[in-house]
């Protein structure tokens, strides 16, 4: 039935590269549209100071006269040779700035990730396990409470009781102000990364433990986990030894599709923070008009996050045979 | 014998219940909440818009229920009037997601297969990409501002509802009282006023009810990152963006409040969306 999985998965490559090529397109015309003049942004208030030769220089230098066509060409062209332009706001090659920003994003949305899994991942065997006792109540009023709470409010609360009422962490950034970035230790590091690590963790919880909960359910109402309790099995015994296997890929499955919110939920702990990471990179690019860190900022995240929704997609078709090699769009949880 | 099947017939009647009069009741203490800020809104008027620098952040008193901002006003006020807000936009914006998801689905599956695959590579584009980085280039696109935010909002939020109204309108369509009605002569357009919409205006209602939280949630990530409404408008985002550079001086009732209320309101959606399904599906009638 699943013969022609290696097909499916280059039917999910191709899929994947008309998307990002779509994207491409889409987020040029938004950058295009916008009102915001990047010539004016860039110069902010000192705009008073320029005259409009030389603004119309600056427009030149970066290709602002032609026609938008002819720019996407350009700038598509560029980006296929690996030159993702220059950011405006930090005078630097994006690329270097991308590289910079994801190496102090990464640990953050990594160690998140894996942290929210594995506690999503026991909490929602546990309450699944337990359905319709106490244990399992409270597991589900904190994953819907949890669900409906807005990130960058939760990092706020974290702030205001450990940063400022408790003072055992710091108030921003990634590392202690006015020191050498080479003389940071790990130790500091940690202990910069600790709150908006704590604020993405908890957040990415509540989708994985609901998820998994209602697999678990399912698995322990079956005829082999009946059989196994019949057989004399503990309850834990049948929850590890038949529960929790069977649910494992289908929260896998989960988590690599919910990368998305991940991102969406760094961004605004970061902001919170004032880590600088990608998310407020990308804040800062919108804010600041620089078109050219927001377009790679965007089509990075896209290949992140598609990367993450394809492999989902092929976990899905690997784990339940029943569902076929077909590609089609409801499949997914 | 009788006895014993009238037992547990009565036990489950009652059981039955209790469980439909508690998702009534959820329900209604739901929407209760969102009347209760409307009408707050109604009646603060222009209460909170006040500044009274001899009141300047002040915290939560029996006069001020949240404390006072960096300029006196009211934070209880002010926070009513920001859910205010967030209820328009949201109501707006999921209203507006809502109906493309129904003009796609509806698309999808009357004009073949080339549509279809149209809308499903539309739904798997937009959900590559990041919510928030799609909210952020959508805003950024149309300059910012309440329209920049509802319009931000409606485009990113119908995937999800496209997905569950396709489905339902492919399930319905080879549904044997569908194909006998056509069989008997009816034209399309009367098979879909009198038996498509019958079943989709529910799975509508809920999935917009449904919409509503991550609406409100979205708006107010976007608003609070600077990228949403006005700074002039009271809405969370805003307070909540404000309250940031006091929180550090120990002012945290000017952080804690908002955000509570907001949680509370995004709840109260919840609750109506979750009790309007089990009510309205037939299938969960016996609950």
């Amino acid at each position: 039935m699943t013969s022609n999985w290696p097909l499916f998965v280059t039917l999910r490559i191709v899929r994947l590269a008309f998307l990002l090529a779509a994207v491409a397109v889409v987020a040029f015309m938004l950058a295009k549209m916008s009102p915001v003049d990047p010539v004016q942004a860039y110069l902010g208030p000192a705009i008073a100071k320029v005259g409009p030769e030389q603004q119309d220089l600056i427009a030149q230098k970066w290709g602002l006269d032609q026609p938008p066509l002819t720019q996407f060409g350009k700038w598509l062209g560029n980006v296929a040779q690996g030159d993702l332009g220059t950011s405006m706001t930090y005078n630097e090659p994006v690329a270097d700035v991308l590289a910079k920003r994801v190496r102090a994003s990464l640990p953050l949305m990594a160690m998140a990730w894996l942290l929210s899994g594995l506690l999503g991942f026991i909490l929602g065997v546990t309450a699944g396990a337990m359905a319709d006792t106490w244990v399992d109540r409270i597991i589900r009023t904190y994953a819907y409470v949890l669900a409906s709470t807005p990130t960058f409010w939760l990092a706020i609360v974290l702030l205001v009781v450990f940063s400022v009422g408790l003072a055992w962490t710091p108030v921003c950034c990634a590392a202690p102000i006015g020191v050498l970035p080479q003389d940071v230790t790990v130790l500091e590091r940690l202990h910069h990364l600790i709150l908006p690590l704590i604020a993405l963790t908890v957040l990415g919880v509540a989708q994985i433990t609901l998820h998994t909960r209602a697999k678990m359910i399912e698995i322990m109402q079956s005829d082999f986990a009946l059989y196994a309790r019949a057989q004399g099995a503990s309850l834990a015994d049948v929850a590890i030894r038949h529960g929790a296997r069977n649910t494992a890929l289908p929260a896998i499955t989960v988590l690599f599709a919910s990368l998305g919110e991940l991102f969406g939920g760094s961004v605004l702990a970061e902001q919170v923070f004032a880590y600088p990471g990608l998310g407020r990179a990308a804040v800062q690019a919108g804010v600041s008009g620089d078109v050219p860190l927001l377009l790679a900022v965007a089509l990075c995240l896209t290949v992140f996050v598609s990367i993450g929704n394809t492999i989902a997609d092929i976990l899905y078709h690997v784990v339940d045979p029943r569902i076929g090699a077909t590609p089609d769009m409801e499949i997914r949880p | 014998m009788t006895d014993a099947v009238e037992t547990t017939s009565r036990a489950s009647s009652r059981l039955r219940l209790n469980k439909r009069m508690l998702t009534i009741s959820a329900t209604g203490i739901g929407a209760a909440g969102i009347a209760c800020v409307v009408a707050g809104a109604i009646v603060f008027g222009d209460f909170g818009i006040a500044t009274d620098f001899s009141e300047r952040l002040a915290p939560p008193s029996w006069a001020h229920w949240f404390g006072t901002d960096q300029f006196g006003h009211d934070m209880f006020a002010r926070t009513v009037h920001g859910l205010n807000v967030s209820l328009w936009v949201g109501l707006i914006a999921a209203t507006l997601s809502a109906f493309i998801a129904l003009g796609l689905s509806i698309f999808a599956t009357t004009c073949g297969r080339w549509a279809d695959r149209v809308v499903s590579f539309l739904v798997d584009a937009t959900m590559g990409l990041p919510h928030l980085v799609l909210l952020i280039l959508i805003s950024f696109a149309l300059g910012g501002g309440t329209h920049a935010v509802i319009v931000a909002v409606a485009v990113t939020h119908w995937p999800r509802l496209t997905r569950v109204l396709r489905a339902d309108i492919l399930q319905l369509r080879n549904a044997d009282f569908i194909i006998v009605s056509r069989q008997l002569g009816k034209s399309w357009w009367y098979v879909g006023r009198h038996h498509f919409l019958p079943h989709l205006m529910p799975q509508m209602l809920v999935g917009l009810v449904l919409l509503f939280p991550h609406a409100i949630l979205h708006e107010a990530g976007l608003t609070f990152i600077g990228f949403g409404l006005e700074p002039t408008k009271p809405a969370i985002g805003v307070l909540l963006a404000d309250s940031m550079r006091y929180l550090t001086a120990g002012k945290w009732w000017l952080g804690l409040y908002p955000g509570v209320s907001l949680l509370v309101l995004v709840l109260c959606f919840d609750a109506i969306g979750n009790g309007l399904r089990l009510l309205l599906d037939p299938r969960q009638a016996q609950l």
